[in-house]
């Protein structure tokens, strides 16, 4: 291995091509040539932050609406074009955004935008298909109310972010999504869909010059003259005593435990020691100390392993563990003992050097691919990291000490104020 | 980058597979061992599956807990799986880390302690991972499926075991089954990425080369006669959604049929991915079975599955009921399709649109390092690596005769086996 190929294989501003066009969408590109296909990756700013608290899932619904049917080709029309070619493109919603990702072999890749173009400008939301996406999107949800582990997940969510677009689920509750009608997407799409916060990450055999120049003629014409602003995010309140929530689901052989407390959000100084304290906490090696305790050593759980999830207003640091329903609450303590020592001790200068060469070393692995790179450069633009970010990385972690690390476990955790929701067999109970 | 594979075989029979990729600084090293659950008798169902979560538990060189923090500690990737016909370790690591990988490797084909104590402790854990796939409605379905499907191949069981064995097993067993089969003369040392062949050859020379082969114990032939009758199975339990699936026998991986059938699943369910086991596939919004069931509004979703194996195995559907249908309306749809597929050759249209598909799959297949390296050593353990590179040039070769020709062989509703999972009556 060359110090050369280390340095170049790195995306950095030597080879991520950024260009605003006109009407404000941000396009960044990273040729590939290696592979003959491209990958695209994208944002828009049409999140569930939008949902109405009664049409709950409205986001969602419209961003997987768009390739229903369009002014310019029907449903099938539009998958024949893609599917025929091999090609994939698809949209969905969080939070804050909407978003977009499709990839295609590079001779498709042409169609592949104008079909991303065409779906994001002229969706007509037929009624049949409506109907029908309403159905799966019910189904969807009646899988969802069944399945341990998001229905802990959903418990979690909203009793650590209560009455908060962070507590709220994407896709909705069957009553909000039954209540939201046809119109109601075309309402959301005038609104919310716009060029001016829009980020596409295109990665692959192609040249930027080629990309900026067909998204120009595509989406050059494209303004949103009306799109609503976001309104600022109620507070984060910090929990007042631990939360417990166990949903009944009878028939099930495991109960899912999802635990935890508020996390930093992705622009806090503390992010990175509370990441890499996390590693430690639940990650590193197999499943790092809960891991260790919970499954390696009890033989309590097939997994047991944390979580930092970190967003633009806040974020969640999370515990999630599948266990014998018998064995649910000697988890859960055991789980406690290990935060409790996390934020009473600092954790090991050599845990923390293995981490700190862990997070350096994976660095090229989550890059090798073309969706790794596209979504890696979509979080340098979303969170502002600069696209020099990778490049200044190693010495990022490096700066990590093992006292920043309990520093942040402190501001974060507490073993007397948790969030901890389980789904699975026995009687559910709420406190 | 250059799409030469090297491959090589040591006196001890192991056989070593190597490509140069220089996109990246990483190399990806798998290790290929021919068991699984088709080598699995009676009463020692989900054996093959707990040795490789043995395998992670430590030799006297790595004792547990040493292996993982060495290999993240440099920033690798690795994970193990078992299947029906092999079990697989690998680790990704940055190029310049390599050798960690492959010390690890060699020593745990042969040096892993067994501890009792780790034995047991890790019973419970396989237990609990058994109960979590048994919370999914799709395994109760699927695990029945396959006992009607498969009447003495060890195919009929699940790679994890039955309850009832994963509570008998035995430390002496487990240590017997390792024994028998983790040995160079029945395994693949495969590896892609950023190395120079003759360097990387002598590094495996050197620590495989001492490691004696020994006798596998032999399975015989296996397989068994078609089904002969449709046999129709129903699983009931929570939840509101109903599901279908129907399963047939399907051809091995390494027969011509197996590409004609890839082609007849392609334009009926929607083309398959080729990144690790499948992964990696587009919609199948346009396939013939999405047209008439969830565009007719009778189901939901719909899936194929067409697995490449040593024997003989399934090629299944998986269907989900919409709500305001019905099962019974959903095969009436499903047969008419069926016989559509049976009674009139497809066109030249759709099967170059299945390679076309099946191009485009092999291309992002092929982007990642990790990935290549899985299947060089994949294709080997039911046919040949070449099985891979010559993927689109065999779909290539499939014609609308021989595809109607096949379809009928196999697709006979004799030949079939079919399951309906049912929602309980809410007891509430």
């Amino acid at each position: 291995m060359s110090a050369t190929l280390v340095n170049t294989s790195i995306p950095g501003p030597h080879d991520i091509h950024r260009k605003v066009l006109s009407n404000g969408i941000t396009l960044l590109v990273r040729s590939n040539f290696n592979s003959a296909s491209v990958v695209i990756s994208g944002i828009l700013g049409a999140g569930s932050q939008f949902d109405p608290h009664e049409k709950l899932g409205l986001a969602h619904f419209t961003s997987v609406s768009l390739m229903r049917g369009t002014k310019n080709a029907d449903f099938q029309t539009i998958f024949e074009r893609l599917e025929s070619a091999g090609a994939s493109l698809g949209f969905g919603a969080s939070v804050h955004n909407t978003s977009l990702g499709g990839r295609a072999l590079v001779e498709d890749m042409p169609m592949l935008i104008s079909s991303l173009a065409d779906s994001l400008l002229n969706p007509t939301f037929p009624e049949l298909y409506f109907d029908r996406l309403k159905q799966q999107l019910l189904t969807g949800l009646a899988i969802r109310a069944q399945d341990t582990s998001e229905r802990a997940s959903l418990a979690f969510d909203t009793l650590l972010f209560p009455n908060h677009p962070y507590g709220f689920p994407e896709d909705g509750y069957t009553e909000t999504i039954s209540a939201i009608s046809r119109q109601d997407l075309v309402d959301f799409h005038a609104k919310h869909f716009g060029p001016d916060n829009m980020v596409v990450v295109v990665v692959g055999a192609v040249k930027p010059e080629d990309v900026f120049s067909l998204f120009e003629k595509e989406f050059g014409v494209w303004k949103n003259p009306g799109l609503a602003t976001a309104k600022p995010f109620a507070a984060i309140n910090p929990l007042q005593k631990t939360l417990r929530e166990h949903i009944s689901l009878s028939g099930k052989s495991q109960t899912d435990i999802v635990m935890g407390t508020l996390g930093p959000k992705r622009s806090a100084p503390e992010y990175l020691a509370a990441s890499l304290g996390n590693n430690i906490l639940g990650q590193f090696g197999m499943m790092g100390r809960i891991g260790d305790v919970v499954r390696e050593k009890a033989g309590l759980a097939y997994y047991a392993s944390t979580s930092v999830s970190s967003w633009i207003e806040g974020g969640s640091w999370e515990v999630a563990a599948g266990v014998n329903p018998a064995n649910t609450d000697k988890a859960i303590q055991l789980i406690i003992q290990e935060l409790e020592k996390f934020r009473s001790e600092p954790v090991l200068q050599s845990e923390l050097d293995d981490s700190q060469a862990n997070y350096i070393g994976r660095l090229p692995l989550s890059l090798e691919s073309n969706s790794g790179v596209a979504n890696s450069i979509l979080n340098l633009e979303r969170f502002n990291l600069g696209l020099d970010y990778f490049q200044r990385y190693p010495d990022l972690v490096r700066e990590v000490t093992t006292d920043q690390i309990l520093k942040a476990a402190q501001k974060y955790i507490d073993p007397e104020r948790l969030v901890i929701a389980s789904a699975g067999p026995g009687k559910g109970k709420k406190k | 980058m250059t799409d030469q594979i090297v491959s090589f075989n040591l006196n001890n029979g192991l056989k070593i597979l190597l490509k140069e990729i220089h996109t990246s600084p990483i190399i990806s090293h798998w290790v290929w061992y021919r068991v699984g659950s088709r080598y699995e008798t009676v009463g020692k169902t989900g054996i093959s599956h707990w040795v490789e979560h043995m395998q992670f538990k430590g030799t006297p060189t790595f004792p547990a807990g040493v292996l993982d923090r060495a290999i993240s500690r440099d920033g690798g990737l690795w994970n193990a799986f078992t299947h029906l016909d092999w079990t697989t370790f690998f680790e990704t690591m940055p190029a310049d880390k390599i050798d960690l990988s492959l010390n690890l490797e060699s020593d745990r084909m042969v040096n892993s302690v067994f501890d009792v104590e780790e034995v047991d402790s890790e019973r419970t854990v396989i237990i609990s991972e058994r109960e979590g796939s048994e919370n999914d409605p799709l395994f109760k379905l699927e695990e029945a499926m396959q006992l009607a499907a498969f009447k003495t191949h060890p195919y009929r069981n699940e790679v994890i075991g039955s309850l009832e064995d994963l509570r008998a097993i035995t430390r002496d067993d487990l240590f017997q089954h390792y024994r028998s089969y983790y040995n160079p003369a029945n395994a693949v040392v495969a590896m892609a990425g950023d190395f120079k062949t003759d360097e990387m050859f002598e590094k495996i020379r050197q620590r495989y080369e001492s490691i004696p082969a020994q006798k596998v114990p032999l399975t015989g032939d296996l397989r068994e006669p078609a089904l002969q009758k449709e046999e129709r199975i129903e699983v009931t339990g929570p939840g509101e959604t109903t599901y279908i699936e129907m399963t047939w026998r399907a051809p091995a991986a390494s027969e011509e049929d197996f590409f004609i059938f890839t082609v007849l699943d392609s334009l009926f369910t929607g083309p398959s991915g080729l990144n690790m086991f499948g992964g990696g596939g587009i919609s199948n919004k346009t396939s013939r079975l999405y047209r008439a069931l969830v565009e007719k509004e009778l189901a939901v979703s719909v899936n194929g599955s067409l697995q490449a194996t040593l024997d003989p195995y399934l090629y299944s559907l998986t269907i989900t009921v919409r709500p305001d249908s019905s099962p019974e309306h959903v095969l009436q749809k499903l047969d008419d399709e069926i016989a559509r597929l049976l009674d009139s050759p497809v066109t030249q249209a759709e099967i170059d649109r299945a390679v076309k598909q099946a191009r485009a799959m092999f291309v992002y297949g092929s982007e990642n390092i990790t990935n290549q390296g899985f299947w060089l050593g994949y294709s080997e353990m039911f046919s040949h690596y070449s099985w891979f590179l010559e993927y689109v040039k065999n779909l290539e070769q499939v014609t609308a005769d021989k595809l109607l020709a096949k379809a009928r062989e196999y697709l006979s509703p004799q030949r079939r086996v079919l399951g309906i999972y049912r929602p309980e009556e809410n007891p509430s």
